[in-house]
């Protein structure tokens, strides 16, 4: 019998990442309350160096399989990584000061978030389906803890058992729907399922149909579309602000990445029959998540459901079935995380000395209170709605174009009118920022923000104005990490 | 020398980054009022020079500006103006001039910002009517809604929320469907280039989607009845430089709309659908003017005159095609266009005029009821000069602006029929009707009451701003060929390409 040893250079990163996280895991156990900051700059300089690291592999033209076929190295991955990475560093960024104030600054935070970061790379990978799972569960543990991580408060306590419910239910859905695939074609590797489905002439074999099926609810829960939305309003309005930044902004990298590598590069020939369900989902996403959004009061609620419409768009790109489509969804999920982190950035920011920013009105007079943190608080939420010199309406134009080219005007036209819809509640945002006057309670509050967090907030407000005047260059970059 | 510049990237781009500048300059009103009206009388300067270099005798568009933008999309950063977006660049710097003039010491509440954001509100306009990319003109053309979404929501009147809120979806919906329009035609066209838009072939199904997505956007933004019931509000809350640049220059782009994209890109659908623009105008002129007789507000009685004046201009553009199926030629189509945009031109003068002279009242009185004036001449003898000489304009009195423009959509309706022109001459006397009406009510008669007996006459400033608008609608007046002699070309260039069938 012969050993092979597998290679591990294209594992490079991923072994970092790992063998980090055990470090500040070790590191942390040794240090004093005041001194957790080493904590923090160790994770920082994890995430960046892994950043760096990832940009200075010389771009491979061929993807290169490793782990005996369980794991890929190609572009997409390492664009969506590189993107894992760099946001991931700024959720922890913007929610320093927070955990700080909110007696959470500990140790588990920060390496939870490191295996929640190890987990999203492993996903964006995968190349075999028992990857994608392994990679999925590693970010699901560590994100149900986190939003527990509050002990004392119930709230907290509540979203993570549901979260861990649902999450389990829909881990189960997955696996179930993967044991078929596994029964019909025999392999957990993505390349001979899709060699083997191709070779099928027969495509209602009822297994194969039934185990999309089940694939397709459980990425669909993951990424979290309408029907299998539920857990997103509760868990973002019930985890600590900073948890729900960290759930709401790179895990939806890594769940673009996730359905591009099951549905495209495993059942791609299988489009015909995935195309009918992601246009459900699509269309429910859209309309519910907007239409619920209006009836928020809770800002993180309605970024919840904001988030939920958002899946809809995102889909719709997949959907297409084009390498336009999918590159205009890539496009679009790493511009929704860039708008996202802003949004919740700035809520994170402003829950300060005791005064949580839970509604909308919170953010009363903001104007008044620090002009700069406004404007990019309008910025964000006119990108989210799709008005243009903002980036968020080439993200909407490239997945509407991408809808509109293979035939659907109907759907693009329902996307729009929901993008309308939409604008309301991004609008009312707008009007307590710049309308109303402060709140009596917040009057005297003063705003103490760090120089570093003020700096990287500003430079995602004007990154999102300066994509909006010149996207070519991210939008190329996609498209160019799709290809191969 | 000047020829060399890239003018129109210059008239966009100068007062957007003027306006930044302002937005970062601090808080000094002295130093930001001068500095926001040499920004403005420049870029109006720059403007200028493009009326001065315009060739007549063509209708290619010039002073082209081409970068490739966004390849993705094949959308390029494409300029160039032709006889229609001409003037009305020249007439958005003249007006954000007289805007700032006029908000020289009214404005207390955050001044800098307003100055702000009228000068970026300019940059936006004059990219709208410059752009010949249709992803651009789309940029533009939404962009505009955020900073007129906050000079109407914060310094707006009692209601501004409902009223901006309104504004702003009202027009982005409509505007979505022309999104999804462009869309589909950058897929037959592969190009994004309004003048490859031109020359598409469609089919008459594709081309009444077209055309119910433009008219959409377009009838909105106009706004014809009936979907004009957002103007009055976002008229009424809006501060006094937020109802003239709204008045002058963002319901032209409606207008302009329909020159550039409807009429060329669909021809066939218009020709058909003719009957539908035509009803929808004379309703606008008889109904709506009906109506604005009936305003006990001053700036709903000038926003309801407005839509009733916009129906004139619309009516101008489609009357062609009656024209043709009576005469059998196209002979008088070129009047009715050329004084739809004579009167566009004249309205943005005369309707921005008109609610200056209301915000000269109302900046004393606080009020923008009829009823609480009466005798302002008495008190205010130059202003009611003034305000008499617009509102006659507004009437349509010979020898103004307002009489050109009117007077050749209904001679070139008459050649298309008779009870055509019949109810489009209704503009003349409920026109007459109302404003004269306003006039007695406002500035004639006995003195109302004690307040209007100390108002103040106007000062310098305010002389100063009504005298330029004052002089601008005489002389197109008398002399309208200063006007019109740019955009024969283009209108002669325009009636060839919406007469020739793309089926």
């Amino acid at each position: 019998m012969k050993f092979v040893a597998p290679d591990l250079m294209p594992v490079l990163p991923e072994l970092f990442v790992l063998t980090m996280s055990c470090i500040v895991l070790v590191v942390d156990m040794f240090l004093e309350r005041q001194q957790r900051y080493i904590t923090y700059w160790l994770t920082q300089l994890t995430l960046l160096s892994v950043a760096i690291l990832i940009l200075s592999t010389p771009a491979v033209q061929e993807s290169k399989l490793a782990m005996f076929g369980h794991y890929i190295k190609d572009t997409l991955g390492d664009t969506l990584k590189f993107f894992i990475c760099i946001v991931s560093a700024t959720v922890f960024l913007y929610s320093r000061d927070y955990l700080k104030n909110n007696e959470l600054f500990r140790g588990e935070y920060f390496v939870l978030g490191l295996f929640g970061v190890l987990g999203m790379m492993v996903m964006v990978s995968a190349h075999s389906l028992l990857s994608i799972y392994l990679g999925l569960e590693l970010l699901s543990l560590s994100l149900y803890a986190m939003i527990a991580l509050n002990r004392d408060s119930p709230t907290a306590a509540e979203a993570a058992i549901k979260y861990f419910v649902l999450g389990s239910l829909a881990s189960g859905i997955l696996l179930y729907g993967i044991s078929m695939i596994y029964g019909v074609t025999g392999s957990v590797d993505l390349q001979v399922v899709a060699a083997v489905v191709s070779g099928k002439h027969d495509h209602d074999d009822l297994m194969l149909v039934f185990g999309l099926v089940f694939l397709v609810v459980g990425l669909a829960f993951k990424l979290g579309s309408v029907p299998f939305h539920m857990w997103i309003p509760d868990v973002y309005q019930g985890a600590p602000t900073s948890v729900a930044l960290y759930i709401s902004s790179a895990p939806k990298l890594a769940a673009f990445a996730l359905i591009i590598r099951v549905l495209v590069y495993g059942l791609g020939s299988l489009q015909g029959d995935w195309q009918q369900m992601l246009i459900i989902l699509s269309i429910l996403s859209m309309m519910l998540g907007n239409l619920a959004a209006i009836a928020q009061t809770n800002i993180k609620r309605m970024l919840a459901y904001s988030t939920i419409s958002h899946t809809g768009f995102l889909l719709l790109g997949i959907l297409s079935g084009t390498l336009e489509g999918y590159s205009a969804s890539m496009f679009y999920s790493i511009i929704y995380v860039l708008m996202v982190v802003g949004a919740f950035g700035v809520v994170t920011i402003l829950s300060q000395s005791g005064l949580e920013i839970e509604n909308i009105r919170d953010l009363s007079g903001l104007h008044h209170r620090d002009p700069w943190l406004a404007f990019i608080m309008m910025t964000v939420m006119m990108s989210m709605a799709g008005i243009p010199c903002m980036v968020g309406f080439y993200a909407k134009l490239a997945v509407l174009q991408a809808v509109i080219n293979i035939g659907l005007i109907w759907l693009a036209l329902i996307g729009v009118i929901s993008s309308v819809i939409g604008a309301f509640y991004y609008l009312r945002v707008v009007k307590f920022i710049y309308f109303d006057e402060i709140e009596h309670l917040r009057r005297k509050q003063s705003l103490e923000i760090s120089r570093d967090v003020k700096f990287v907030i500003s430079a995602n407000g004007l990154l999102i104005i300066f994509l909006g005047l010149y996207p070519t260059a991210l939008m190329t970059w996609c498209t160019a990490s799709l290809l191969d | 020398m000047l020829s060399e510049l890239p003018l129109l990237s210059l008239a966009i781009w100068f007062p957007v980054i003027g306006g930044v500048a302002i937005l970062f300059g601090g808080d000094n009103p002295k130093f930001t009022r001068l500095f926001a009206l040499t920004v403005g009388i420049l870029t109006f300067l720059i403007s200028t020079q493009l009326y001065t270099e315009f060739n007549t005798q063509t209708a290619a568009m010039q002073f082209q500006e081409c970068i490739r933008w966004i390849p993705t999309f094949s959308a390029n950063y494409h300029l160039g103006v032709d006889g229609f977006s001409m003037p009305l660049i020249l007439l958005t710097a003249f007006m954000t001039v007289i805007v700032i003039i006029s908000s020289w010491e009214v404005v207390k509440h955050r001044f800098s910002q307003y100055m702000a954001a009228f000068l970026i509100m300019e940059g936006l306009m004059i990219g709208v009517f410059a752009a010949l990319d249709a992803l651009l003109f789309y940029v533009f053309f939404e962009a505009m809604l955020i900073p007129m979404f906050l000079i109407i929501g914060i310094w707006g009147g009692s209601r501004r929320v409902y009223a901006t809120f309104k504004f702003f979806l009202y027009t982005f919906f409509g505007s979505i469907f022309m999104l999804v329009a462009l869309i589909y035609m950058h897929d037959q066209a592969k190009s994004f280039e309004i003048l490859d838009f031109h020359k598409l072939p469609l089919n008459m199904h594709e081309q009444m989607f077209i055309f119910f997505a433009f008219l959409l956007s377009f009838a909105i933004k106009v706004p014809m009845w009936p979907f004009h019931t957002w103007l009055p509000d976002a008229h009424v809350e809006a501060p006094t430089g937020g109802s003239v640049i709204l008045a002058a220059i963002t319901l032209k782009i409606g207008g302009y709309g329909f020159l550039r994209f409807i009429l060329p890109i669909v021809p066939d659908a218009s020709a058909v659908l003719d009957w539908l623009i035509l009803t929808m105008s004379l309703v606008a002129v008889v109904y709506i003017g009906f109506i604005a007789l009936m305003q006990q507000d001053m700036k709903k009685l000038i926003a309801y005159s407005s839509i009733s004046h916009m129906g004139i201009v619309t009516l101008g553009f489609f009357v062609m095609f009656t024209l043709h199926r009576h005469t059998g030629n196209f002979s008088g189509a070129t009047m009715g266009i050329e004084g739809s945009m004579v009167q566009m031109v004249s309205h943005g003068l005369v309707s921005g005029a008109l609610f200056l002279c209301v915000g000269v009242l109302y900046d004393r009185l606080h009020s923008r009821q009829i009823k609480d004036y009466g005798g302002v001449v008495n008190s205010m003898p130059v202003f009611a000069t003034f305000m008499v000489l617009f509102c006659m304009a507004n009437a349509g009195l010979p020898g103004t602006s307002g009489f050109v423009g009117e007077f050749m959509v209904i001679m070139s309706s008459f050649k298309a029929g008779f009870w055509l022109a019949f109810i489009a001459s209704f503009t003349l006397i409920l026109g007459a009707a109302y404003t004269l009406w306003l006039v007695k009510r406002v500035i004639f008669g006995d003195i109302r009451n004690d307040y209007v007996a100390s108002l103040e006459d106007v000062n310098h400033r305010e002389i100063l701003m009504l005298s330029l608008l004052a002089i601008t609608v005489l002389i197109i007046g008398i002399w309208p060929d200063l006007l019109t002699s740019i955009m024969h070309a283009t209108v002669d260039n325009l009636l060839r390409h919406s007469t020739l069938t793309k089926l």
